[in-house]
C-alpha cells in the first residue's frame, strides 16, 4: 500500500491523524526551523517526544521537517533541531538545505533523511546528488511536474518519491519563490512563512471582502462568494488589458482520482498539505485518504471525494499533474 | 458555499436579549480562569499574543465578548457598546461551538463566509490554533463548575445539543467523516 503522509500543525492534530488512519505524520518545532512557523503551532521538543511516543504506540511514524535554510551565523538552531529530532526517536527528518543535510549525514547518520519539496529537486540528476551525496532516502517532489514526468524520474532514481495529493497548492519552484518577501520581507524559505499573518489585513468594504498582504490589495472578494488567503501566487490582479488572477485561481489540490496513475508511475508515497488546519480538517481528510490508498491497493475505483469544502476556493484542481502552467 | 450550520433557535435569541450582561459576565469569568487553570498550554501556545483583546461576536446573540487570556477574563457587553479590542471575530453562536469542538475546520468556515475576522489576523491565529490543540469541552467546564448539579447539567445539555443541533461538548474526531 502506498504510504499517507499526513500533517499535524499541534499535538492534538497529529493525534487526531493517527487515529484517522495516518501511516505517517508530518510536523515541525515552533521555531524558523520548519516552513509552518505560524502563530500558535508547532511542536516543544516535550510536546515531540510525547507525540512520537504516541505514533509509534500504534505503527504511525513521525517526520519532522526541518526545512526552512538556515541563516548564516545562526546555523546552531538547526543543529539543535536536528539533535532534538533524534533524540525524540523521530522516524526521519525532511530537511531542504545542502549544509544543513552535510550536518546531518556526518552527525546524525543514523537517523533518516528526506528531501523536503523546499529544496526543489525536479530531476534525477539534482535527485541522485542529493542521495549520493548525503545519503538522502526519499525525495518529495514539487508540485509543478505532470504525471509522465513523476514517471520518467522514477525510472533514473533509487530513491523513494513523495507527492502531494491534497491541500494548499504552491505553484512555484518551492524554496526559490520569493513573493511573499516582496510584500512582507518574510518567506517560507527564511522565516518559514509564506504570506505571514502578522502582514495580513481583512476588512469588509462595502459589499467586498478586501484580502491584503503588507498593504497590498490582494482580492476583492464580491459576498457571498469564497474567501481565500491573500497569496500573492493566488492574487487578483491587473495586467493590461486583463484583470485576474495572473499567476493560479485561490483553488486548491486534490489529486484522489490520479492515485491509480501515481502509483504506477512509482510513487511511494502521498503527502496532504496542511500543518496550519485544524484536528478537524485532519481527521477529515486523512480518513478520506486512507480509505482511497486501501482502494488503490485493492484495485478498487477511487471513493468519490467530499472535501471540496475544506479547500481554499472551495474548489479543486488536479495542479500541474493533469497539465501545463499557462 | 457556507458550512451547514445549525441557526440558534429564535427563541433562544429572544430569551437572551434581555438577560443582563454583569451575571453573565461573571460565569464566563469563572469559565475562563478555570479553562486557562486546566489548559495552560492555552496559554503557551498564545505567547506574545496573550495579552491582546479578542472581541468574540456571535452575530445571532444580542451581546459581543471580551477574550482577554492573560488575565484569564471573557466578559460580555451589549453589541452597541462594543469594548475596545485587537482582533474580532464574528459569525452565528453555532459555527464558534463547532470550531471550539473539533466539530468543523475553522479555515473553512472562513473560506465559506460564515466567519469573518478583522484587526491582528496574527493574534486570532494563534488563539484558534491554541484553542484547537486544548481540545475544549463547554459541556465539562460548565459541569465542573457546577458541583452537585453536575450529573442533571449535562443532562440538560447533551438534551439541548439534540434539541438545536449546536455542538456543546468536544466530539469524538472519529466520528468525522
Amino acid at each position: 500500500m502506498m504510504e499517507l503522509v499526513c500533517p499535524a500543525g499541534t499535538p492534538a492534530a497529529l493525534r487526531a491523524a493517527v487515529d484517522a488512519g495516518a501511516h505517517s505524520v508530518y510536523c515541525g518545532f515552533a521555531d524558523e526551523t520548519n516552513a509552518r512557523n505560524f502563530p500558535g503551532l508547532n511542536f516543544s521538543p516535550d510536546d515531540m517526544a510525547q507525540a512520537v511516543a504516541y505514533a509509534h504506540a500504534r505503527g504511525a511514524k513521525v517526520l519532522v521537517a526541518i526545512n526552512t535554510f538556515p541563516r548564516a551565523g545562526a546555523e546552531p538552531i538547526w543543529h539543535r533541531a536536528l539533535s532534538c529530532a533524534e533524540q525524540s526517536g523521530v522516524d526521519a527528518v525532511i530537511l531542504a538545505d545542502i549544509g544543513l543535510l552535510a550536518h546531518a549525514a556526518a552527525r546524525h547518520p543514523k537517523l533518516r533523511r528526506h528531501l523536503s519539496v523546499q529544496a526543489a529537486a525536479a530531476n534525477p540528476d539534482a535527485i541522485n546528488l542529493y542521495a549520493e551525496a548525503f545519503g538522502v532516502r526519499r525525495v518529495v517532489l514539487p508540485r509543478v511536474l505532470t504525471v509522465e514526468e513523476i514517471s520518467a524520474i522514477n525510472r533514473e532514481v533509487e530513491v523513494e518519491t513523495e507527492v502531494f495529493v491534497f491541500g494548499g497548492l504552491c505553484v512555484m519552484a518551492e524554496g526559490r519563490c520569493s513573493l511573499s518577501s516582496y510584500a512582507t520581507g518574510q518567506s517560507p524559505n527564511m522565516n518559514g512563512v509564506c504570506s505571514p499573518a502578522e502582514h495580513v489585513a481583512y476588512s469588509e468594504e462595502g459589499h467586498e471582502l478586501a484580502a491584503r498582504l503588507g498593504g497590498f490589495t490582494i482580492h476583492r472578494t464580491p459576498k457571498g462568494a469564497p474567501a481565500p488567503y491573500p497569496t500573492l501566487c493566488k492574487g487578483c490582479f491587473t495586467s493590461g488589458p486583463q484583470t485576474g488572477h495572473i499567476f493560479e485561481d485561490p483553488v486548491s489540490l486534490d489529486a484522489t482520482r490520479l492515485i491509480p496513475r501515481l502509483a504506477k508511475a512509482g510513487v511511494s508515497a502521498l503527502k496532504i498539505e496542511g500543518r496550519q488546519r485544524s484536528r478537524s480538517y485532519v481527521a477529515q481528510v486523512v480518513r478520506a485518504f486512507r480509505a482511497a490508498v486501501e482502494a488503490q491497493a485493492a484495485g478498487d475505483p477511487m471513493p468519490e471525494g467530499a472535501l471540496a469544502r475544506l479547500t481554499e476556493g472551495q474548489a479543486a484542481t488536479t495542479g500541474a499533474y493533469a497539465k501545463r502552467w499557462r | 458555499m457556507p458550512a451547514l450550520l445549525p441557526r440558534l433557535p429564535r427563541a433562544f435569541q429572544l430569551v437572551a436579549m434581555p438577560l443582563p450582561v454583569v451575571p453573565l459576565s461573571l460565569l464566563l469569568g469563572a469559565v475562563t480562569r478555570r479553562m486557562a487553570r486546566t489548559h495552560p498550554v492555552m496559554l503557551r501556545r498564545l505567547g506574545a499574543y496573550a495579552g491582546k483583546r479578542f472581541l468574540i461576536d456571535p452575530t445571532d446573540l444580542p451581546f459581543v465578548l471580551l477574550l482577554q487570556p492573560l488575565a484569564s477574563q471573557m466578559t460580555a457587553h451589549r453589541r452597541s457598546s462594543p469594548p475596545e479590542h485587537d482582533a474580532r471575530i464574528a459569525g452565528p453562536l453555532s459555527a464558534f461551538l463547532a470550531m471550539m469542538h473539533g466539530a468543523e475546520d475553522g479555515d473553512a468556515l472562513f473560506f465559506s463566509r460564515d466567519l469573518t475576522v478583522e484587526g491582528d489576523t496574527a493574534a486570532l491565529l494563534a488563539l484558534r490554533n491554541a484553542i484547537d490543540d486544548a481540545e475544549l469541552d463547554l459541556t465539562e467546564e460548565f459541569a465542573a463548575l457546577s458541583g452537585p448539579l453536575a450529573a442533571p447539567l449535562r443532562l440538560a445539555l447533551a438534551r439541548a445539543e439534540r434539541a438545536t443541533g449546536l455542538a456543546l461538548h468536544r466530539i469524538d474526531i472519529g466520528v468525522l467523516g
